[in-house]
């Protein structure tokens, strides 16, 4: 990636100038929607979109799980999703490939463009969402088959046509697991460590030739190195792949995102449901420097967790 | 326990009397476990005392008759044997695809779905005789009127075990964890794919255990066949799926009616022949589940 | 962006969402496997109308109140005689000492493997109450008829000795043979009371006697229940034992050295004579059935209602 240190540049200076950062409404419900901000415009400028998210309410069985979110998501970035627990976060990811689907009570209303088509359009087949949308798992979750035959299970169920062997060999290249793996690919994917198991996920992810990834808490189970292993993985496949992570880990969110979206919790009138919405939506570097809220101030320095 | 007794006896060593309870309920445990276990080694012992001597390959060659010294259950063993068979060929695809449909695709939001649990539930608590009834009305005479044959025998049976099978290929299924279920379908695996390549080769061998003990109940199985008219006297192996036949629980019960001794010692002696069957299809069982057991 | 080699597999990679075209294949699969599943549901459909349309007949014949308040039971002498009362009493006489042995023993078998047992022991005890559970019925009716009645003949001490037929060894031995389902399911209930409640009793100084029966027992009683409902359920049902070690004379009696017929043990007589289809003897395996099948019915909605609701409280 050439142009990336002074594109890095060109952000800083358009910070420098953002209106957000001055004059604070704390009333303010969201920051920045899609159209809002300078900065966002010379983003959208700049770089596609893979997702834009118009109103999208997710509900479980009629009660709404998350609100109102509306935000975009664009190419070739990581894209955090931050927030405390229980504030829809994983519930928002797993509408990015129609994961809710399998819930029979959810419903999506508003509406998800992938690119420039609605992901939840009715003549649109789920399965082919998830074929070009790949999604990674709080804890790693291999096939209990050898790790060659994991890789390979999304292309031969997808009918992939090609070399199986090319293909197993570019998914492990690419997720930086082919000089660990390539010994053992008939052996039993539950003989590798957590961290080799979860880049293995995501191998067999990019095996089926995705365009975004979806990861859900992806080092929440891991120790300190795996997660920095994934960490470095991510802004690699960056460069190929857009990819959106729900994490707990601010610092995570901090050191890998271009993008964060910051979700608080809102109890409804009786005090039973917990409703999700997305307070904050900006440039990674801006939420953490200077929120333009004061919410997502009070949970990015610790205040409320 | 008021609160200052409970707190005085934190601090001293334990009472005497909580002792000696602790003692006697333990012992009353233990006892209510060995009641079961030494019943067990009873029967056992005894049908071993009563039909072993009598228990040889002319049980296995002869067919029944009328002199208790030449009598066998060869006609018995082979009915059983045709009985199973097909039982196990109805009820196995049948059970487990219930199973899948309602783990995998029914939704429980729907009340029928919901009725459909509770029925399986309640069926595999329906007396075995009620079954019998069943066949009766409907297979043997009535709408199928297939007569007293292996076929009418073996669907009612299959019947009777369904639910057993279902039940217990449900819990191997739902054994196999969410995780892999949702790992397979993000990448794009259609749900027929998914069960097909993932859930149903982690879920085989606890069906497999279920299936094996669902069949040895089957071939335990005496009312619902003594209802549908298998007493009569049968001394020819079954042939086909409309021959006349008896299975052994039933040859030895007919055995066990009959007054003279000699004959209670012949059931015994087929009883002997019934229990290896059963052991070893329970130690077959057993056996699966601990070696296929898969730790997720 | 530079296209890098890697790029490759995402650039090429179609953005286009197909549109759903309908997987007959899979839509036929799931039919199949509903299929499969409404078996069961026309298995009970069948038992109903089996049951139903003979009994109706019946009732045409006999009313409700001679079947159920006379005291004699001789369907098929002349004059007959549809009093199924001896029947039931029977039923309820032996499930009575059959529920004498499952209840306490299978209990206290539960409580052991569940709050004492090592789970070594465990591993070990459990399979041989699996086998137990798996023995046929009419194993158990040849060990009443046997072993456990002439043993009760001798040490008998009140009254008359109980008869070569008769309620008490048939009830006992079914009482072992329901053991292992009472303690199968009142040890899953147990299992499922969590771990912080004992930890919690045990730290305020309760003892091992008065952690499990105190604090464990209550939390799990529904469950526990379930397994004696269910154990009355299947004693109702159970036809085998009764017809090989009770006898086959319908008798007024709660004496248990008696000889009596059970519900069950008339139903398989009656169907060991061969009635012809269409005569009252037909009919009343049907009237008998349908009371038989009421009462079960009813038991085991009340044990899978308790099941639920432990569930609710701990799943």
């Amino acid at each position: 990636m050439t142009d990336e240190a002074p594109k890095q540049h060109e952000r800083d200076a358009e910070r420098a100038v953002d209106p957000m950062a001055t004059g604070r409404d704390p009333k303010a419900e969201l920051r920045l929607g899609a159209s809002g901000g300078e900065a966002q415009e010379t983003r959208d400028a700049e770089r596609g979109h893979v997702f834009e998210l118009e109103n999208v309410t997710v509900r479980y069985a009629g009660v709404p799980a998350v609100r109102d979110i509306s935000f975009k998501v664009y190419e070739n970035e990581i894209t955090a999703l931050i927030g405390p627990s229980g504030c829809g976060k994983s519930t928002l990811l797993r509408c990015l490939n129609r994961m809710n689907d399998l819930v029979a009570t959810a419903t999506v209303e508003g509406r998800v463009i992938y690119h420039d088509q609605d992901l939840y359009a009715g003549d649109i087949d789920p399965v082919q969402v998830r074929k070009l949308i790949g999604m990674v798992f709080q804890k790693p979750n291999p096939f209990p088959k050898s790790i060659y035959d994991n890789i390979a299970y999304g292309p031969r169920v997808l009918g992939m046509t090609g070399d199986m062997d090319q293909i197993v060999e570019r998914a492990l290249r690419q997720a930086a697991l082919w000089d660990e793996a390539k010994d053992r690919l008939k052996s039993n994917a539950y003989g590798m460590s957590g961290g080799q198991q979860q880049r293995l996920c995501i191998a067999r992810a990019l095996a089926t030739g995705p365009d975004v990834i979806l990861m859900d808490e992806p080092c929440s189970a891991l120790d300190p190195i795996s997660t920095g292993k994934i960490e470095d993985l991510m802004l690699e496949l960056r460069k190929n792949y857009s990819i959106v992570i729900v994490t707990h880990n601010m610092q995570q969110a901090a050191r890998v995102s271009d993008m964060t979206a910051f979700f608080t919790v809102e109890l409804d009138e009786d005090l039973k449901h917990r409703t999700g919405k997305v307070v904050e939506y900006d440039e990674t570097e801006k939420i953490f420097t200077n929120p333009g809220d004061e919410r997502t101030e009070a949970y990015v320095t610790g205040k409320v967790g | 326990m008021s609160t200052p007794e409970a707190a005085a006896r934190i601090v001293g060593s334990q009472p005497l009397k909580d002792r000696v309870q602790g003692q006697l309920f333990r012992f009353a445990l233990l006892f209510s476990l060995a009641i079961g276990i030494l019943s067990l080694l009873t029967l056992l012992i005894q049908v071993g005392v009563k039909g072993g001597p009598r228990f040889g390959a002319d049980i296995l060659n002869s067919f029944p008759s009328g002199n208790p010294d030449t009598a066998g259950a060869r006609s018995a063993i082979f009915g059983t044997i045709w009985v199973i068979s097909i039982v196990a060929l109805v009820t196995i695809p049948i059970g487990i695809g219930a199973a899948i449909y309602l783990e995998e695709y029914a939704n429980r939001e729907r009340w029928w779905n919901r009725l459909i649990e509770l029925n399986i539930q309640n069926l595999a608590a329906v007396p075995s005789i009620v079954y019998g009834i069943l066949g009766l009305a409907f297979l043997v005479r009535g709408f199928a009127d297939l007569g007293q044959t292996v076929l009418a025998g073996a669907l009612t049976l299959s019947l009777l075990v369904m639910p057993v099978v279902i039940i217990s290929a449900r819990e191997a299924i739902r054994a196999v964890p969410d995780s892999i279920r949702q790992g397979s379908l993000a990448l794009g695996a259609t749900q027929w794919q998914t069960i097909r390549r993932q859930i149903l080769p982690g879920a085989i061998p606890g069906m497999a255990t279920g299936s094996i003990l669902a069949l040895s109940r089957a071939i335990g199985e005496a009312a619902p066949l003594v209802l549908l008219g298998a007493l009569t006297f049968i001394t020819f192996n079954p042939e086909s799926l409309n021959s006349a036949f008896t299975v052994l629980p039933i040859q030895i019960f007919n055995w066990i009616s009959r007054p003279q001794e000699e004959f209670k010692i012949l059931a015994a002696a087929a009883i002997l022949v019934l229990l290896i069957i059963l052991l070893a299809m329970n130690a077959g069982a057993i056996y699966l589940r601990n070696r296929y057991q898969r730790k997720w | 962006m530079s296209a890098t080699e890697a790029s490759a597999v995402s650039t090429s990679a179609p953005r286009r969402l197909e549109t759903a075209r309908p997987r007959y294949g899979e839509l036929l699969i799931q039919g199949l496997l509903a299929v499969c599943a409404l078996v069961s549901v026309a298995t009970t459909v069948g038992i109903v109308i089996a049951l139903l349309e003979p009994t109706i007949e019946f009732f045409g014949d006999v009313s409700l109140k001679e079947f159920f308040t006379t005291k004699e039971w001789s369907p098929l002498f002349s004059p007959p005689s549809f009093g199924v009362l001896p029947l039931v009493t029977a039923t309820l006489t032996i499930t009575f000492w059959a529920l004498l042995v499952c209840i306490p023993f299978g209990l206290g078998a539960a409580i052991y493997l569940s709050e004492y047992a090592q789970p070594r022991t465990r591993s070990v005890l459990k399979p041989v109450l699996e086998v137990l559970a798996g023995i046929p019925t009419v194993v158990y009716g040849f060990f009443a008829l046997t072993f456990v009645t002439p043993i009760l003949q001798d040490i008998w001490f009140v009254g008359e000795k109980p008869q070569v037929f008769n309620a008490i060894s048939a009830g006992l031995v079914m009482g072992i043979m329901i053991l292992p389902t009472v303690a199968s399911l009142a040890e899953d209930a147990m299992a499922a009371v969590p771990q912080d409640l004992r930890a919690g009793a045990f730290a305020l100084g309760g003892t091992k006697f008065q952690v499990s029966t105190r604090v464990v027992v209550p939390a799990a009683l529904s469950g526990i229940v379930a397994g004696f409902v269910l154990g009355i359920s299947r004693a109702i049902g159970e036809t085998m034992i009764v017809l090989i070690a009770a006898g086959g004379t319908p008798n007024l009696s709660f004496n248990p050295s008696e000889a009596m017929q059970t519900m069950t043990a008339f139903i398989a007589a009656a169907g060991i004579g061969d009635q012809p289809t269409g005569s009252v003897g037909y009919k009343t395996i049907f009237a008998v059935g349908s009371t038989l099948f009421v009462m079960t019915l009813v038991m085991n909605m009340v044990s899978i209602r308790l099941v639920r609701k432990y569930r609710e409280v701990y799943e």
